[in-house]
């Protein structure tokens, strides 16, 4: 019951772009079309789900175990250029399609905050496993949901017709700041 | 570094390439701890630590990390600053620390600090690379402490914690001190300086 609360929690009501600010650069960076956006969304989640799982484990059976929890930071974000490194080895051989579609993207995701501050909050909450996995896969869900709203909008942006100091990134910001205006509306349904 | 000074290279980080305003770099510290000024200071402050400190670091190593694993290594050398501020603030000034919560180990995850490496300090000697991390990140403080400030001041109707205006003269917007209030003012801020810019170019 805990796991799906979590999953609620980080997907809509504490998402993690618009009420951590994690992931905040492909946020602003690569959210100019629906398409990649959702492309992004998806291979972000997809390590999200496999940092979870691989830093609960190293958490909990070698830093806690041999009492180094000061050495932290620098396993996780180890662990997590060295996951992104073999999912984009793995893609490539298994199907190139995809490896084409996602491109520059793939990479990139290792500077992507929100996987480390996905590694953070789970050892800093203490999760159990179970939970997580949920909090792993709700994060990515919340951020592609985020991704793909703002490639919404900001397709339609392009026709309106923005004042000049504000065109680029400080409209960008302005939309971002009334999305997650509207995310508030969630707060405090879920205590998680 | 052809011809430039080193006073060139400092300054340009305070406004021409202001790392959060011109290169974008650096925006979920930016945004997520600048609920008041103290804080924007204290993050400021230790990720200037981080950047000169890899800068350093990065900038004596140069000529012996081969290219292929440059990335991995500086990433390393980040990590190890990181925990030695959040190590330091801990012990030292343990409520700013817990105010900032995970967005100190989330340094390493700035664009800014791996930016500066790679593209600054992989390239130059020891002292333009320490003059380059100081500017950068006395640019980053300063947008942090502003943002800090204009949030605060609208927030609570206080500037570094001294309330000047009560809860009787003034109702604090709330939504300033929430995420919302975070893109909202730094959105509106970069409208502010395009526009003194493009008031520059064009003349008045």
């Amino acid at each position: 019951m805990t796991a799906v609360l979590i999953f609620l929690s980080a997907a809509i009501v504490n998402n993690f772009v618009l009420a951590y600010f994690l992931g905040i650069c492909p946020f602003l960076g690569v959210s100019k079309r629906v398409e990649t956006s959702i492309n992004m969304g998806l291979a972000t989640t997809f390590v999200m789900t496999l940092t979870a799982v691989i830093t609960w484990l190293i958490n909990h059976f070698i830093l806690i175990k041999f009492n180094l929890p000061f050495l932290q930071y620098v396993t996780f974000i180890i662990a997590i250029a060295s996951l992104v490194q073999l999912v984009e080895m793995f893609i490539r051989k298994s199907s190139p399609s995809l490896y084409r579609s996602l491109g520059i993207f793939l990479p990139l995701i290792t500077t992507n905050c929100a996987i480390l501050g996905l590694a953070l909050f789970m050892s800093l909450r203490e999760y159990s496993f179970i939970e997580t996995l949920a909090f792993g896969v709700g994060g990515g869900v919340g951020f592609t949901m985020a991704m793909v709203i703002m490639g919404g909008i900001r397709e339609e942006l392009e026709f309106a017709d923005v004042p000049k100091a504000l065109r680029g990134a400080p409209i960008t910001l302005l939309v971002a700041g009334m999305l997650a205006l509207a995310f508030m509306g969630f707060a405090g349904m879920l205590s998680v | 570094m052809a011809g430039k000074s080193l006073g060139a290279e400092f300054v340009k980080g305070l406004w021409a390439e202001n790392p959060v305003l011109r290169l974008l770099l650096g925006m979920c510290p930016a945004l997520a701890v600048s609920n008041s000024a103290i804080n924007g200071l204290a993050m400021g402050l230790a990720t200037l630590f981080v950047l000169v400190a890899s800068n350093t670091m990065v900038s004596l190593i140069r000529r012996i990390v081969p290219s292929q694993v440059r990335i991995p290594t500086y990433i390393m050398i980040i990590a190890a600053f990181v925990t030695l501020a959040d190590l330091c603030l801990k012990a030292r000034l343990p409520e700013i620390s817990k105010a900032l919560g995970p967005y100190v180990p989330l340094i390493v995850c700035n664009c800014l600090i791996l930016g500066r490496s790679e593209f600054f300090a992989s390239k130059h000697p020891i002292i333009p690379s320490i003059i380059d991390g100081l500017g950068m990140g006395i640019g980053f403080t300063g947008v942090l402490v502003v943002l800090g400030m204009v949030r605060e001041v609208f927030g609570s109707g206080a500037i570094f914690g001294f309330v000047f205006m009560g809860e009787d003269v003034f109702t604090p917007w709330v939504v300033m001190i929430l995420p919302a209030g975070a893109f909202l003012t730094l959105g509106m801020l970069m409208g502010i300086i395009n526009y003194i810019g493009n008031l520059r170019k064009e003349g008045p």
